[in-house]
C-alpha cells in the first residue's frame, strides 16, 4: 500500500497538462519555506527542545550532587514534590489570575482610550506604556517597596480611607502594612505585566472598523450594549493574547514575591529557584518545573477552547 | 454620542413613543419632514436651512455631487450626526434629540459595515434581538429570501462577494421595518453591471415591502432608474425637486440642466414675451421657446436644449444653426458629434444609430429641433456649473 501511494502523488499534477510549465518555479519555491523555518527551528530545537528533554530526563532521576545522577524512572519525585509544595502551586496560580484580572480591568479601559479618545496623544501614550521597560525589571519591583512602604502616600490614603480595613478582611494584607503582604505581590505582578496586556488589546482596538458601531446605534444597540455586542467580540483576539501573556509569565514569576512578599506568600518560581540554586535537589526542581508547564498548558488551551477562537474572524 | 447624559434626558419622554412607533412603523410612520435643517463644520456648512418633506412609501433620491451634502443630510436623520439648527420629525413625531439607537430608522451603508464576528442570520438578527422582537428566526428567515440570500445564513460576511455584502446590509435594515430606510450610496462599491442589477432589485424589495426609502448618490442615471422624486442638492442647498422626467426636462437651473445629462446652453437676449411664446435672440438668430419653459425673469437668459433633441441635418437649411463637426465619438447606440457654431462655441447633438452613415469631422451640417423642447434659465448663473462632476472622479468620496 505504502509503494504505489507516492507514484499516484506524484502522477496526479504531472497528468494534469498545465502545471508542466509552472514547475521550475515551484521546483525552486519548494525550498523556501524551510529555509525561512530553518533559523528559528534550529533555536527551538538546540534552546527549548533540547533543554526540555534534558529537564525532564533530570526530574526522573535520583543521587545527589556528590554521587551522581542516574535516571530510575522515580515518578515518586513528582508525588512527593506536589505534596510538599502544592500550597506554593495553587497561590501561584491564584495570584497569576488576579494579577491578570486586574491588568485586564486596568489595561482594557487604558487601550481603548488610547485606541479611540486621544487624537493625536496616541503615539505618545503608547510610548509611555513601553516606557518602563527602559528601565531593569528588578529596578520596577525594587520601586514598589518604596511606593507601598508604611511611611508613603499610598499607604496613608489606603490606611486613612478605610481601605486597609477591606484588605485585611479578604487577607490580602495580614498586618498593619501593605509591604510584605499578598497585595503587595499581586500589586507588582499587575504593575510588571500591565504592558503585555495594554498593548495586543491596543492592537486589537485599533484595528475595529469604528463604522460597525454606527451600524450598531443604527440597529437599536445603546452605546452600553454596542460594545457588548460588538467591541468586546471584535476585541477577543486582544484579550486572549494579553491575558496570556500576563497570566504566564506572571505564574512562573519569582521576583515580586520575593521583592514584595513575605514567607507566606512564596509562589512556585520561588520554590523551583531555591531548590535548583541552594537546596540542589535538581529532581525536584525539575518535577516542579515540568508540573508548572503543563498545567500552564492545560489551562491555556481549556482557555483558548472557552474563549472560543472559532467566534473569531 | 459626547453629550450622552444631556441627550438621554432630553430624549427619555419620547423613547416610549419612539419605542412603539417602531413596532408600528411597517403600519404607518408618516411623512419624513426636515424644517430649516442646517449643519456647520466649523466654518464649513455642510447643509443649508433645508426644507423637505418626503411622503411616506416613496422612493426618494438625494442625488448631488461630492460634497454636496447629501450624506451628511441622510446622518441626521440616521440621528449619527447632530443639526446644528433646524428640525426632524416623521409624522408628528419630532425626532430631532432622538438617540440613533432609539429612531425608527434604519440605514443601509455605503461599507455595508457587516458586523465580522456575527454570521449572516445573526447579522439580519442584530436589530430584531436588541429590540426583543418574536419570532426572530422566521423574519430573518423571511427577509434573507427576499433578498434572495436564504441559503447563506450560517456563512460570515467576510465569505460573501461584494453584492452579496450588500443584499445582506439591505435585509439587515429591511427586516426592521422602519418608518424610513436609509441608503447611503449602497451600491457605489460594486461593478457596474451588478450595480444595475442590484437597482432593479432594490426598487423590486421597495414596491413589495412598502417602506420610505431615501436613497443618496451621485450617480444621476440610478437616481433616474430607481427613484420617484429627486432632490437634486448642491453645496447643501436643494437645487431642484422633482420626479425624474420632470428634472430632466425641465431643469431649472443650469446645475441640474448640466448634472443631469448634458445641456446645450447659448448666450440669449428674450426680444418678446408672449403668454404662450418666448422670443429671443441669440448671435443675431431668432428663436423661439414655450414661455412655461422659461425659468428667468430677466432679459439675459440662456438658451438650452438637449444634446438628444437636436437633429443633424446635411446640406444648407432656411431654420437652424449652422456648423461644422469637430469630433464623433461612436457610442454604440448613439453617436455623440461636437458641432462648432460660427460664433465659436461647441455644443453636443446625439444621434441615435439607426442607420444614417457616420458623420465625419470637418463636415458641414446643420441643426435643427422642435422649438418645445427650448429652455430658458437665468444668465446669471454658471453655464458650466455641474458640468466637471464625472462619474469616475466621485468613487470612494462621500457627498
Amino acid at each position: 500500500m505504502s509503494a504505489p501511494a507516492p507514484d499516484t502523488v506524484a502522477g496526479l499534477p504531472g497528468g494534469a497538462g498545465p502545471p508542466v510549465a509552472e514547475t521550475p518555479r515551484s521546483h525552486r519555491g519548494r525550498w523556501t519555506p524551510y529555509l525561512l523555518l530553518f533559523p528559528g527551528v534550529a533555536w527551538l530545537l538546540v534552546f527549548f527542545v533540547v533543554p526540555m528533554a534534558f529537564l525532564a530526563s533530570q526530574s526522573l532521576q535520583q543521587g545527589s550532587i556528590e554521587t551522581g545522577y542516574s535516571v530510575t524512572w522515580h515518578i515518586q519525585t513528582y508525588g512527593d514534590a506536589l505534596s510538599a509544595y502544592s500550597s506554593q502551586f495553587i497561590r501561584s496560580l491564584v495570584y497569576a489570575a488576579t494579577a491578570t484580572g486586574l491588568a485586564l480591568l486596568i489595561g482594557y479601559p487604558l487601550a481603548y482610550a488610547i485606541a479611540f479618545k486621544v487624537g493625536r496623544w496616541k503615539n505618545v501614550l503608547l510610548v509611555l506604556v513601553i516606557a518602563p521597560f527602559f528601565t531593569s525589571f528588578l529596578i520596577r519591583t525594587l520601586a514598589w517597596q518604596t511606593i507601598l512602604s508604611t511611611q508613603g502616600p499610598v499607604y496613608s490614603i489606603v490606611n486613612h480611607t478605610g481601605l486597609l480595613a477591606v484588605l485585611k478582611w479578604v487577607h490580602l494584607v495580614n498586618s498593619d502594612q501593605l509591604l510584605s503582604t499578598p497585595f503587595a505581590v499581586i500589586m507588582g505582578l499587575t504593575y510588571n505585566f500591565l504592558p503585555f496586556m495594554t498593548l495586543p488589546l491596543y492592537a486589537s482596538l485599533e484595528r475595529i472598523d469604528m463604522r460597525l458601531l454606527e451600524a450598531g446605534n443604527d440597529l437599536y444597540a445603546s452605546p452600553f450594549t454596542a460594545f457588548r455586542k460588538v467591541t468586546w467580540p471584535l476585541s477577543m483576539p486582544g484579550v486572549v493574547a494579553g491575558t496570556l501573556l500576563t497570566f504566564i509569565p506572571a505564574a512562573g514569576d519569582y521576583i515580586n514575591s520575593k521583592l514584595l512578599g513575605n514567607p507566606d506568600t512564596t509562589m512556585i518560581g520561588q520554590v523551583i529557584d531555591g531548590e535548583f540554586l541552594r537546596v540542589l535537589d535538581y529532581p525536584t526542581a525539575a518535577a516542579l518545573s515540568f508540573t508548572l508547564m503543563v498545567t500552564i498548558v492545560i489551562i491555556v488551551v481549556a482557555y483558548i477552547r472557552r474563549a472560543g477562537t472559532e467566534e473569531l474572524v | 454620542m459626547t453629550d450622552a447624559s444631556t441627550e438621554q434626558v432630553r430624549s427619555e419622554p419620547v423613547s416610549g413613543r419612539a419605542a412603539a412607533g417602531k413596532a408600528t412603523a411597517a403600519h404607518g410612520g408618516g411623512d419624513l419632514q426636515m424644517r430649516s435643517l442646517t449643519k456647520r463644520f466649523g466654518t464649513f456648512t455642510a447643509v443649508d436651512d433645508l426644507d423637505l418633506v418626503i411622503p411616506q412609501g416613496s422612493f426618494f433620491a438625494l442625488l448631488g455631487p461630492s460634497g454636496c451634502g447629501k450624506t451628511t443630510t441622510l446622518r441626521m436623520v440616521a440621528g449619527l450626526e447632530e443639526p446644528t439648527a433646524g428640525t426632524i420629525s416623521i409624522g408628528a413625531e419630532d425626532i430631532t434629540a432622538t438617540r440613533p439607537y432609539k429612531r425608527p430608522v434604519n440605514t443601509v451603508f455605503q461599507s455595508y459595515a457587516l458586523f465580522p464576528h456575527l454570521d449572516i442570520f445573526e447579522n439580519v438578527a442584530f436589530g430584531l434581538r436588541r429590540r426583543g422582537s418574536k419570532n426572530i428566526k422566521q423574519q430573518v428567515n423571511e427577509a434573507l429570501e427576499l433578498v434572495e440570500l436564504a441559503q447563506m445564513g450560517r456563512r460570515k460576511p467576510g465569505q460573501l462577494s461584494g453584492g452579496q455584502q450588500q443584499r445582506v446590509a439591505l435585509a439587515r435594515a429591511i427586516v426592521n421595518r422602519p418608518s424610513v430606510l436609509l441608503l447611503d450610496e449602497p451600491l457605489g462599491a460594486l461593478d457596474l453591471k451588478l450595480r444595475r442589477q442590484m437597482q432593479i432589485e432594490l426598487k423590486r424589495i421597495q414596491t413589495e415591502v412598502g417602506l420610505t426609502f431615501v436613497h443618496v448618490t451621485h450617480d444621476q442615471e440610478e437616481a433616474m432608474t430607481m427613484a420617484d422624486t429627486i432632490a437634486v442638492m448642491n453645496q447643501g442647498r436643494i437645487e431642484q425637486m422633482g420626479g425624474p422626467t420632470d428634472l430632466y426636462e425641465n431643469p431649472t437651473t443650469t446645475f441640474v440642466a448640466n448634472f443631469l445629462g448634458q445641456s446645450n446652453l447659448v448666450r440669449a437676449k428674450v426680444t418678446s414675451r408672449g403668454s404662450d411664446v418666448l422670443e429671443v435672440e441669440a448671435e443675431g438668430q431668432a428663436f423661439t421657446l414655450p414661455a412655461r419653459r422659461s425659468f428667468s425673469d430677466s432679459d439675459e437668459i440662456w438658451f438650452g436644449v438637449r444634446p438628444e433633441k437636436l437633429s443633424i441635418g446635411q446640406g444648407d437649411a432656411a431654420e437652424g444653426l449652422r456648423g461644422v463637426i469637430t469630433d464623433t465619438s461612436f457610442i454604440g447606440v448613439s453617436t455623440q458629434y461636437l458641432v462648432r457654431l460660427p460664433w465659436g462655441q461647441e455644443i453636443t447633438a446625439v444621434r441615435q444609430n439607426d442607420g444614417a452613415p457616420i458623420l465625419r469631422p470637418g463636415e458641414q451640417v446643420t441643426l435643427t429641433w422642435d422649438p418645445r423642447h427650448a429652455f430658458a434659465l437665468d444668465a446669471s448663473q454658471d453655464a458650466h456649473a455641474g458640468e466637471d462632476f464625472g462619474e469616475g472622479e466621485l468613487l470612494g468620496s462621500k457627498g
